[in-house]
């Protein structure tokens, strides 16, 4: 009999670690180089620590010999925002922390998803948007850079802006939150369906279609008249701020609204042409560190390393080919 | 991936004839795909061709931009990371639950032995419907003529796609419930989407024209 390993997870053998190693050390200088200091914290957490602010729902839990619930963490930020809380909590911010470690999510059966993979990261608390933003933004392109790649792109969109647009037009909450879910989703027929069932004048309906699926350069950023004003004065603050060599990889996303509860403003997806998922995302949290009692805006980003990896090769071979 | 062509599953069987004359429409030349049933990959069309329930697998993986499947498709294989762009309008069919004429089989399954066996290509589609109908099923799945199943006795009923019904009236099979209505969909990669907006945005913007 073969002695087999959970369905999700794998393992390592030194050609790929070799290559994953000497990454993973060039992304660690550029976070090292930018002031950001690694931290690293246990795996297995209490449940209690997770289901703040809507943070990802660890998927695997263990007792203890006491009976407390443990879990393994599904991401590195809010390990940090407790560390940020309890071992800094007299420190001055800014606090700057980075991050290479593995986080452990279910997957869905037959997906090839990992269960558990590693994530490289920084975390920059106390500063707040569009220079806090823009920080790390500069920090994510010189990481990718230094891992290797040539064409990736940075998706940046605003997870306010679509639910305030919401808002401004007396959408329900109820109503608003299926119309979420279906963006999230990536389901525009079903957008398109929840919208027009609402009752709401033309040009509103035509308006809310069209913010779901804008995408571009940072000319999108004035076209939208009066409506969702903050949040799109935010991201014009945020291109104002971004050097140019981060600003031409960023596409503004204003149907981006994915991901994480706990983001509040700016949210981020890292796209490379080599490969067909997305191998990075982040965002603004400036609510998650004040229920850990320590209240900072903040804004971080991870890569999947291992995503990070097939990206690359994929573009080697693309290079190679010509 | 990296260039601005886009390349768009095509689902074979069905949904085939439609999809071509609407691909035709759009500017594509798709001559040489109707010539050519046995060829699967059409470089100069940006076109490749496949059973329709593999169209999101190789939209999600990013081997194609853009793809045509069923929504009945979609439904089956829910959770897959691509974009639901439009609702093509054809190949419309309904999902059903149909049992032999008569007395209905599946409620007196229910009622007297508590669980009742179904067969069916879609087994997500009709797990859901009996756990949200709060109903006890025993799904087995079968790969070809789902309508043998009820009439050998190894099921009490299917579900599955009808377009006419003239596949389950020829077999003595009836309707008892609607579960879903199903239509053509153009599904995007989403890493494709952001990158190549602008292309995928001038399809949707000729596609809107039509």
């Amino acid at each position: 009999m073969v002695d087999r390993i959970p369905s999700g997870t794998r393992d390592f053998l030194p050609d790929e670690m070799r290559e994953l190693r000497a990454m993973t050390d060039r992304i660690r200088a550029v976070f090292d180089e930018a002031g950001y200091g690694e931290v690293y914290t246990p795996a297995l957490e209490f449940e209690t620590t997770f289901p703040r602010a809507s943070a990802p729902r660890p998927a695997y839990r263990v007792f203890d010999e006491h009976g407390n619930v443990l879990v393994l963490r599904a991401d590195m930020t809010v390990p940090i925002a407790r560390v940020a809380a309890t071992r800094y909590a007299h420190a001055d911010p800014p606090l700057r922390f980075c991050y290479v470690a593995h986080a452990y999510r279910g997957v869905r059966p037959q997906r090839g998803q990992s269960r558990e993979f590693l994530q490289a990261g920084i975390e920059l608390l106390g500063v707040p948007a569009a220079e806090g933003t823009a920080e790390v933004l500069g920090v994510l392109c010189a990481a990718l850079e230094a891992a290797g790649l040539e064409s990736f792109r940075v998706g940046v969109g605003d997870a306010a802006l679509y639910p305030a647009l919401l808002e401004t037009f007396g959408v329900a909450p109820t109503a608003s939150e299926r119309i979420l879910t279906e963006l999230v989703q990536g389901d525009f027929v079903g957008v398109e369906r929840e919208v027009r069932g609402l009752g709401l004048g033309a040009d509103e309906v035509e308006l809310l279609l069209r913010v779901a699926c804008t995408r571009g350069g940072p000319e999108l950023l004035d076209g939208l008249g009066e409506v969702a004003e903050g949040a799109l004065a935010g991201m014009r603050a945020l291109h104002a701020q971004l050097e140019p060599r981060v600003a031409e990889r960023v596409i503004f996303d204003l149907g981006l609204v994915r991901s994480l509860g706990y983001y509040t403003g700016a949210v981020f997806q890292v796209y490379d042409p080599a490969y067909g998922v997305p191998i990075g995302s982040g965002g603004r949290y400036d609510e998650l560190l004040g229920l850990f009692g320590r209240p900072l805006p903040a804004v971080g980003f991870a890569l999947n390393v291992e995503r990070v990896h097939i990206a690359l090769t994929g573009e080697e071979r693309g290079r190679a080919r010509g | 991936m990296s260039d601005a062509a886009l390349r768009i599953a095509v689902p074979r069987g069905a949904l085939l004839a439609e999809t071509l004359e609407l691909l035709e429409r759009l500017g594509l030349d798709t001559r040489e795909v109707r010539a050519n049933d046995r060829k699967l990959l059409f470089e100069e069309a940006g076109i490749i061709t496949m059973r329709p329930s593999d169209v999101p697998t190789y939209v999600e993986a990013g081997a194609a931009d853009l793809g045509i499947t069923g929504k009945d498709v979609l439904m089956e294989q829910f959770g897959r990371e691509v974009y639901e762009l439009v609702d093509l309008g054809y190949g419309a069919c309904t999902m059903v639950l149909a049992t032999e004429a008569g007395e209905d089989r599946v409620a007196e399954a229910l009622r007297r032995l508590g669980v009742v066996r179904i067969a069916t290509k879609y087994p997500r589609v009709a797990g859901r419907h009996f756990q949200a109908t709060g109903r006890q099923a025993e799904i087995v799945e079968v790969k070809g003529s789902v309508e043998l199943a009820p009439l050998t006795g190894l099921v009490e009923g299917i579900v599955d796609l009808t377009a006419s019904g003239t596949t389950l009236r020829e077999n003595g099979l009836v309707v008892r419930e609607e579960i879903a209505r199903s239509t053509a969909r153009l599904i995007a990669n989403p890493v494709a989407h952001k990158l190549k907006a602008a292309a995928i945005d001038a399809l949707l913007e000729r596609l809107g024209a039509l």
